[in-house]
């Protein structure tokens, strides 16, 4: 009942801005998995959206649907898109894949851009992703060197591999400061519900864990650590109005720069399927400013910082082993990317069994 | 630790508690009301707004359960001046108040909100293991358990409460009597408004001190559901908010200490629960007939 009752809702909030239809525009299309209000992930791709939309001007035309429920009702909000005349389509969540694949076959004429998943089975797919555990590496090792407990609580989505990535790179880097550091994590089993974050947060920081970080999508988590007074991580925006004496730094996600580029190539006619991975390099990844805490923890941060962004150093670079003891990465060794993009277990030192 | 875990767990039920007594009243007098959660996220974006507008959390509560009993009277109307279908009309409800709290709320997405304040009673709430649960929450729970145990004294313990409970149980006769059916029902649903409204108000301004789209996130489907757990005795939906919030809170807990245990499972938890006591109630078909609004969900037209 809900389901259906969030896909009418979602199919209701069709905003088309700019009465217009001339057919010399481009019209750029979006699905977001929450509402564009959700101050965390869904927002940042509609900041996306709006900055295409102010450097093309009267060219773009953009549509957008929020709150699209992944999985069967997916397919109905792309193709009820794919009918209205846009001529590329961004399916800006994991979940969206297979709608975003099967819709991609009926309408070959238009491009589809589908965000952090890996199948591109039409030569007008292509996917994009942020290596956004590169921050979370950063969140690590300032985690480590802030907690006093070394324990660390983790809220947790869906076990997807864009998740998992991001947790065994937070404990990759907290060890690269404390190697007996922990982290807790609970998966909140939903993207966005400030409540059930918040509750989370709480039995957490009950279990004794002195930092919180998430990969949901609200402001909750950090709001309770603030009240707390314990310290904590924003989630793919600046969150800091929410903390402000409690976010260390936030992994902000800035997807502008990805779709006027992509944008501007169905323009041009040149637009090719492809499979984009940006970091830190390319300014799809940023760190929100380092914030209480001590000199040495954010000269430390910004060095590792800078460290991955020149390329200099990877995350995922071996000796590591997984969760059991196993070895997985050589001394020296780095992993590679399609591995991780299909990650599905945990390395050393997760207090946690991941859901299969 | 204990004590801050009820605490969350008291957080956790209270909204349920609040919006589900509410619509218990509603459907009581014979009206289904499946706008709960419209009513609830209305009340929650008003009562942000206002709070962070004014800096006074308590004119934003009152604004929320003001706006939560006007929004219902859209329904009233409807449903009761107009007879149109109740279901459909309060699922309407529902998709309106998410869409136009959505518009309302768009001006204060990213702004911090002002939190409501917990009850500190000197040496009470200092207290070890109990002071803070007992004495050093916030109003608003305090109200929620008042509540349940007025409506419970209102429905069963005086006139005015047997006369909505006969219209709810057979609206002819009771017309017949001479009671004005309609007006009755018109206070109940705005009751059950102001309630969903507080249980949103509860929602921004002390669960989670902000305003973000559809926050309520299916906490009023969830209070529907409360009633009829409770076979429509008051109690028992403070019982089943409570035995809700302890399994929702629970499950985290139990992640947390890294139980074994598939957290997709952990999280159904307290759907599954609730389905397993509806079912043991239902099993008592006679007890469960005795306590059903006979008259629930079906309209009315007044002849003259």
């Amino acid at each position: 009942m809900r389901k259906t009752l969030l896909a009418l809702a979602a199919s209701a909030a069709v905003l088309i801005p700019g009465a217009a239809l001339a057919q010399d525009k481009t019209k750029a299309c979006f699905i977001y998995v929450g509402p564009i209000g959700d101050f965390g992930y869904s927002y940042q791709h509609h900041q996306g959206l709006l900055e295409a939309q102010e450097h093309f001007g009267d060219k773009l035309e953009t549509a957008y649907l929020e709150s699209v429920p992944e999985g069967a009702d997916t397919e109905r909000a792309l193709e009820r898109l794919a009918r209205s005349g846009c001529d590329i389509i961004f399916a800006t969540s994991f979940g969206f894949m297979d709608g975003t694949n099967a819709v991609a076959g009926r309408f070959p004429d238009i491009k589809f851009e589908h965000a952090t998943g890996y199948k591109r089975e039409h030569p007008n797919v292509s996917t994009y992703n942020s290596k956004f555990h590169e921050g979370r590496y950063v969140q690590g090792v300032i985690a480590a060197k802030m907690s006093k407990a070394g324990v660390a609580g983790y809220i947790a989505s869906f076990p997807i591999p864009e998740v998992v990535m991001g947790i065994n790179a937070f404990v990759l880097g907290a060890q690269s400061v404390n190697p007996d550091f922990k982290v807790k994590v609970v998966w909140a089993n939903t993207w966005f519900d400030a409540g059930k974050e918040a509750d989370a947060a709480k039995a957490l920081i009950d279990q004794g864990v002195d930092i919180i970080t998430q990969h949901t999508d609200s402001t909750a988590p950090l709001q309770v650590a603030a009240e707390r007074g314990i310290k904590g991580f924003g989630q793919a925006t600046d969150m800091i109005k929410f903390g402000p004496e409690t976010q260390l730094t936030a992994i902000v996600d800035d997807w502008g720069p990805y779709y006027i580029e992509r944008i501007q190539k169905v323009m041009d006619g040149t637009w090719e399927q492809s499979d984009i991975w940006g970091g830190m390099k390319e300014g799809h990844v940023v760190m929100a400013p380092y914030t209480n805490m001590p000199d040495d923890v954010k000269a430390l941060a910004e060095e590792t910082e800078a460290k991955i962004k020149s390329g200099e150093f990877n995350p995922y670079t071996g000796p590591i082993n997984k969760q059991d003891g196993t070895p997985w990465l050589a001394e020296g060794e780095v992993a590679e990317d399609s591995v991780l993009l299909g990650l599905n277990f945990y390395v050393q030192g997760v207090d946690d069994q991941l859901p299969q | 630790m204990l004590e801050s875990i009820l605490i969350t767990i008291a957080t956790a039920a209270t909204p349920l508690l609040i919006a589900a007594m509410g619509e218990l009243v509603v459907e009581r007098s014979g009206v289904l009301n499946l706008g709960v959660e419209g009513m609830m996220i209305m009340g929650a974006v008003t009562g942000f707004a206002v709070a962070q507008t004014t800096g006074s959390p308590w004119l934003g509560v009152f604004a929320a359960i003001v706006v939560g009993a006007a929004f219902s009277l859209l329904f009233a109307f409807l449903t009761l001046t107009l007879v149109t279908n109740q279901v459909a009309t309060g699922l309407a409800l529902t998709l309106l108040g998410l869409g136009l709290s959505g518009m309302i709320g768009e001006a204060f997405i990213g702004a911090p909100g002002v939190k409501l304040g917990t009850l500190y009673i000197p040496y009470l709430t200092d207290l070890p293991y109990v002071g803070r649960l007992v004495f050093g929450q916030d109003p608003i729970f305090y109200l929620s358990i008042l509540l349940t145990a007025g409506v419970a004294w209102f429905l069963f313990s005086t006139r005015a409460g047997l006369t909505l409970r006969a219209v709810g149980g057979n609206h002819g006769s009771a017309h017949a009597l001479g009671i004005n059916v309609v007006a009755i029902r018109y206070l109940a649903v705005m009751f059950g408004g102001a309630c969903a409204g507080l249980a949103g108000g509860f929602l921004a301004l002390v669960y989670v001190p902000q305003w973000v789209e559809g926050m309520s996130a299916g906490r009023g489907w969830i209070a529907l559901a409360l009633v009829v757990f409770a076979s429509w005795r008051p109690w028992r939906v403070l019982a089943g908010a409570y035995l809700f919030g302890a399994v929702s809170i629970g499950q985290l807990h139990a992640q947390a200490l890294g139980w074994p245990i598939p957290s997709q499972l952990l999280s159904s938890l307290p759907y599954l629960a609730t389905i397993v006591v509806l079912v043991l109630i239902s099993r008592n078909r006679r007890l469960t007939m005795v306590n059903t609004p006979a008259c629930l969900g079906q309209r009315f037209v007044p002849d003259r």
